[in-house]
């Protein structure tokens, strides 16, 4: 193999914690004792946990180790499909740990705390703008979670006009957590097929669509990467059966400043703070999922809401038909300062081109790679495409061993397996901050497995070998679990 | 702008390839009445360092430590944070990664969330904890939820001394299903009073918060076992996980679930998020539990390494069946915490845990001695309530001018203490603050 | 993943659509899933079964099977009372997998009708089943 950016660096053993460090060492500048010792019920006293006892050279020697194994935007494109693994900007970073913002307890009272109450409120007026909608909630936690505060909602607005609705529609193409969060609300998921092209048919809707169907979660675009054409007739069907229509937003990076989903018929919808507005993934976390919703929502969304009176920002929690609270606090402010920061460096101009390079980019890869990769849905894409290892088949290589090989190459996999619609899928999402030359690597990369696939399937089937390590045992883990040592 | 690397150049050859005449050309396939007309009404982009300066401003509108002494607990606590902490989580190939679905170019994330799983284990003495969920809050309302599912039952009973906006989330938690939720009152000495416990029928948990709102150490082991003779899961939850490294922890007293906040342990307060839902459980109950979960193997060398594991019970598996819905969850601070773990130790943890409360006490001895009634006389830790009295609201007010915060009224939760205030404590706090506290309030 | 005509399909076994196989014992029957399923599932890491007196009605579903990345739900073949449980599987789920018509079979039913099963698939009727899926 040529020498591809995917070379070996300096891997350490490194071993667990408590495997290392030697009593009586510490880490930490332990604070002046000032006070003297005060006597502890004996019955209540226990021994402390067992930690190792490590040094500061201990600490960071470990987790500087470990950083080296990880895989991370910063290393290298990462074209994880519905994923969005934009670049995150630095700046962002030094403004979330301004000491004004990371030491401020959120139970101040208000006249000390505009600071931050103004940040929300402007973030909430950034996203009800680029969404199209009416009112938000900075709130949940995550896309889960704002999904989960999405059904709450219209659960409470059906409430409130004595329906009780037991159905929610779901495409096939939904990501996991739609008919996860309708569940959690107690809803019935139903699902509706996609047709040939790839997207949601009026008719599919309108057979399904009835008086006890509360309303349908629909992903625009889809996981597929494809704009739900038929989204405004879909609505309607809905609406008219007193329906509400929920987005999951989780791809809005291909459609800002271009779509505003408030307008095409979309009553609420969650944005992923963590997706699309460039706050980091954090090796799966933390994210934010605010929720944006139209009018009829508004009533019933999670107090306390922010409220501008004059020049002063408030909290408030006099909305008797709120949902209550997702979150004991406002949601995740410390990943809120860096979405805003992100959206007042971009601008709409920013945020629009952004959208339009992902989607140029999507579909540059697509055609590079048609001749390679069986792609399902001939047809352009938005900001990710989807292929599958149909023309692999017969030679055994999998959408699994393509992937395991992309990362000899010095690339992240996409993708797999995802969405279930496409079998052995491998969705790709560049994203905008990649630059051509990333992607012709990443295009000349795929090319060069496909080919090796043909002639020597062993490669694939015995990668990748140049991380820390080659394939794991999951049965094992799974079968036996280890969770603790 | 710096994040979008295209030349004029790339787009129009990769227009090309693409087979597009021009960007709207990408965009065809949306119908029309989608599109919207016009541009997004947003104000004009900042360059960095006019951000540095809207940024810098904003975070001046804030009262912070040290020119603030902020005498507030109740669910947000001022730790101090070691610098090389901040340092290591500042590294991008943790920051900047993603879940950990492909383990071999993921082993950094992996071996630090199992070694953060295991100090959690050992903090709290239970068999198996989880990568992390979003706060102490969603914690609770998903181990309420859990215990239905293990106990096949819809009752559970609620502490009114688990803070109150704990309770609010698993209220909206807990709504949509036909759930019944009973609350414990609480006893003068500032405990839960569990008696009404045995009388109840079809309790799927009993649930209590230790240290409770009012800082008081609960009785966990009676607690528990007065769940378990009515056939309930015993749920202890947490706002101040380092009195753990003081008192007796749960597992060794019949917790079955424990789970709480972990901002204390190394994660800055940020206005109440991100935080950290800890979360632990019996090895029994693991396939029941809720959230991403790492787990030792081996790869086809035989080396040892991690993956994520038991995936069978989460959304992208399971889907409508799942033991949840979470996905994205707090991973990166259960990293910081378990860093910060490592860096105090587990000498250090004790040592810090007995300051903590020494200096707590010191100030609560000290506003009993100015003649200030300290209604609840159970062991505390770090928080306690004191009554100044109906007419403190002016010197409150008063001492707020001289930016000293006097802790948070109670009467908002609980409207049969006025007067009441709750205290807080911690490491932060140095004698000369305690003291311009007392002399403040004495005037 | 085996070709169709790699697969162990004994004759001593009626079959079902969704991949099980029934045994008759006499008094009672054995039920397991069949050489295909478990080709198809992969190793399989965790079983969720019955309780012992549980009745089902056939079609009804009485466990799960779990492997890495997914869950299979597994129907009942005949109407019955579940009269035993191999719970060997517990410990070692991957019976199923090394020996599906032996150790690796999953409940013992009484069945409500003793000529239920001989409305199941014969093993030549059940490969061309498989066959016309293709």
């Amino acid at each position: 193999m040529k020498e591809l950016q995917g070379t070996s660096g300096l891997i350490f053993n490194e071993p667990l914690l408590w495997e290392k460090g030697k009593k009586g060492r510490r880490g930490f500048s332990m604070p002046r004792r000032d006070v003297v010792p005060s006597p502890v019920d004996e019955g209540l006293a226990g021994d402390g946990p067992d930690f190792p006892d490590l040094s500061e050279v201990d600490v960071v020697r470990h987790y500087t180790r470990l950083s080296q194994w990880n895989f991370g935007v910063d290393t290298g494109m990462y074209p994880l499909g519905s994923c969005t693994m934009k670049y995150n900007p630095k700046i962002n970073e030094r403004e979330a740990s301004l000491p004004g913002f990371a030491g401020a307890h959120p139970l101040l009272p208000q006249e000390l705390s505009q600071g931050a109450l103004e940040l929300m409120y402007r973030l909430e007026q950034h996203l009800a703008e680029i969404t199209g909608m009416d009112a938000v909630t900075l709130q949940p936690s995550a896309g889960a979670h704002g999904e989960l505060a999405g059904m709450l909602l219209i659960h409470a607005y059906h409430k409130s006009r004595g329906s009780h609705r037991s159905k929610i529609i779901v495409p096939d193409t939904a990501h996991g957590t739609n008919p996860a969060s309708a569940s959690l609300c107690g809803f019935n998921s139903v699902s509706v097929q996609s047709n040939e092209k790839g997207i949601i048919s009026t008719e599919a809707v309108a057979a399904i669509m009835d008086e006890d169907t509360a309303g349908i979660m629909i992903t625009n675009p889809n996981t597929l990467g494809l704009f739900e054409e038929n989204i405004r007739e879909i609505a309607e069907i809905v609406h008219s059966k007193g329906g509400l229509v929920y987005g999951d937003g989780a791809n809005m990076n291909a459609v800002m400043g271009i779509v505003q989903m408030g307008k095409i018929g979309v009553d609420v919808m969650h944005l992923n703070l963590h997706k699309t507005f460039s706050t980091p993934h954090g090796g799966g976390g933390p994210g934010s999922g605010p929720v944006c919703v139209k009018d009829i929502l508004k009533p019933f969304l999670p107090v306390p809401r922010i409220i501008k009176k004059g020049d002063e920002y408030l909290l408030s929690g006099d909305f008797p038909e709120s949902i209550g609270k997702l979150q004991a606090f406002y949601g995740n402010f410390g990943v809120m300062i860096k979405a805003c920061s992100y959206i007042m460096s971009m601008s709409s101009e920013g945020l629009k081109r952004a959208s339009q390079l992902a989607v140029l980019n999507a579909n540059y890869i697509k055609e590079n790679l048609r001749d390679s990769l069986y792609l399902p849905y001939d047809r352009p894409c938005m900001h990710e495409c989807v292929f599958s290892d149909k023309l692999q088949k017969d030679k055994k290589i999998t959408t699994l061993d393509m992937a395991k090989r992309l990362m000899d190459y010095g690339f992240h996999p996409p993708t797999i397996y995802f969405p279930l619609v496409v079998h052995g899928a491998m969705m790709i999402e560049p994203t905008e901050t990649e630059s051509k030359e990333d992607i012709d690597r990443f295009i000349e990369a795929l090319k060069a497995i496909v080919a090796e696939a043909g002639k020597d399937p062993n490669l694939l089937k015995k990668a990748p070998v140049r991380p820390k390590l080659r394939r794991l045992d999951e049965t094992a883990a799974a079968r036996k679990p280890c969770l603790a040592g | 702008m710096r994040y979008l690397p295209h030349t004029e150049e790339d787009v129009s050859s990769m227009l090309r390839a693409a087979g597009a005449e021009d960007m709207d050309d990408l965009f065809s396939m949306i119908p029309g009445n989608c599109k919207m007309n016009g541009s997004l009404n947003l104000p004009e982009a900042l360059t960095e360092w006019e951000l540095n300066a809207l940024m810098d401003g904003l975070s001046e509108k804030m009262a912070v430590s040290p020119e603030y002494k902020i005498f507030m607990g109740a669910g947000s606590y001022n730790h101090y944070i070691p610098e090389s902490v901040s340092y290591l989580l500042s590294r991008s190939e943790f920051s900047t990664a993603y879940t950990p679905y492909q383990p071999e170019i993921s082993q950094g994330t992996l071996q630090a969330i199992y070694e953060y799983q295991t100090l959690v284990t050992r903090l709290l003495g239970m068999e198996v904890a989880n990568a992390s969920m979003y706060d102490g809050a969603s914690a609770l309302a998903e181990a309420l939820l859990m215990a239905t599912r293990v106990t096949k039952r819809k009752k559970v009973a609620l502490s009114e001394l688990i803070h109150p906006y704990y309770r609010d989330v698993v209220r909206t938690y807990l709504e949509p299903g036909d759930y019944e939720i009973v609350e414990l009152p609480r006893l003068e000495n500032g405990r839960t009073d569990i008696s009404g416990v045995a009388g109840m029928d079809d309790l799927a948990a009993v649930a209590i918060q230790s240290p409770n709102f009012f800082g008081c150490i609960e009785d966990l082991r009676t607690t528990g076992a007065v769940a378990h003779e009515s056939g309930a899961l015993f749920v202890l939850s947490f706002t101040e996980p380092l009195a753990y490294g003081l008192f007796k922890n749960p597992g060794c007293q019949e917790a079955d679930i424990v789970c709480g906040e972990g901002q204390s342990l190394g994660i800055p307060q940020s206005f109440g998020g991100p935080g950290l839902g800890m979360f632990a459980c019996r090895m029994k109950h693991v396939r029941d539990m809720p959230g991403r979960v790492v787990g030792k193997t081996t790869d086809v060398d035989g080396r040892p390494g991690f993956v994520l594991t038991l995936a069978t019970r989460e959304q992208h598996i399971r889907r409508e069946k799942a033991k949840s819905n979470i996905c994205t969850n707090n991973s990166l601070c259960a990293l910081a915490s378990a860093m910060y773990m490592a860096s105090v130790g587990g000498t250090g943890i004790r040592e810090l845990a007995c300051l903590n409360y020494d200096k707590t006490e010191y100030l609560k001895r000290g506003l009993s001695e100015a003649g200030f009634g300290i209604p609840f006389d159970s062991p505390t830790f770090n928080e306690f309530v004191v009554e100044f009295g109906e007419n403190f609201k002016d010197t409150y007010k008063k001492l707020l001018e001289q930016r000293i915060i006097a802790g948070i009224p109670l009467v908002t939760w609980y409207p049969d203490l006025p007067g009441h205030y709750l205290l807080c404590v911690t490491e932060s706090m140095s004698r000369e603050d305690m003291d311009a506290l007392i002399k403040g309030v004495r005037s | 993943m085996k070709e169709i005509e790699e697969l162990f399909l004994p004759e001593n076994v009626r079959y079902t659509e969704m991949h099980e196989w029934t045994r008759d014992d006499g008094d009672n029957v054995t039920i397991g899933i069949d050489d295909y399923a478990q080709d198809q599932l992969g190793d399989i890491v965790f079983v969720e079964l019955p309780e012992i007196g549980a009745t089902f009605e056939k079609g009804e579903e009485f466990g799960t099977l779990e492997s890495v990345k997914a869950v299979s739900e597994i129907y009942m073949p005949v109407s019955g009372e579940i009269i035993a449980i191999n719970e060997a599987l517990e410990e070692a789920p991957e019976l199923i997998n090394s020996a599906p018509y032996n150790d690796g079979w999953i409940i013992e039913v009484k069945p409500n009708d003793p000529d239920e099963i001989n409305t199941l698939m014969s093993s030549s009727e059940y490969l061309e089943m498989l066959k016309g899926e293709e």
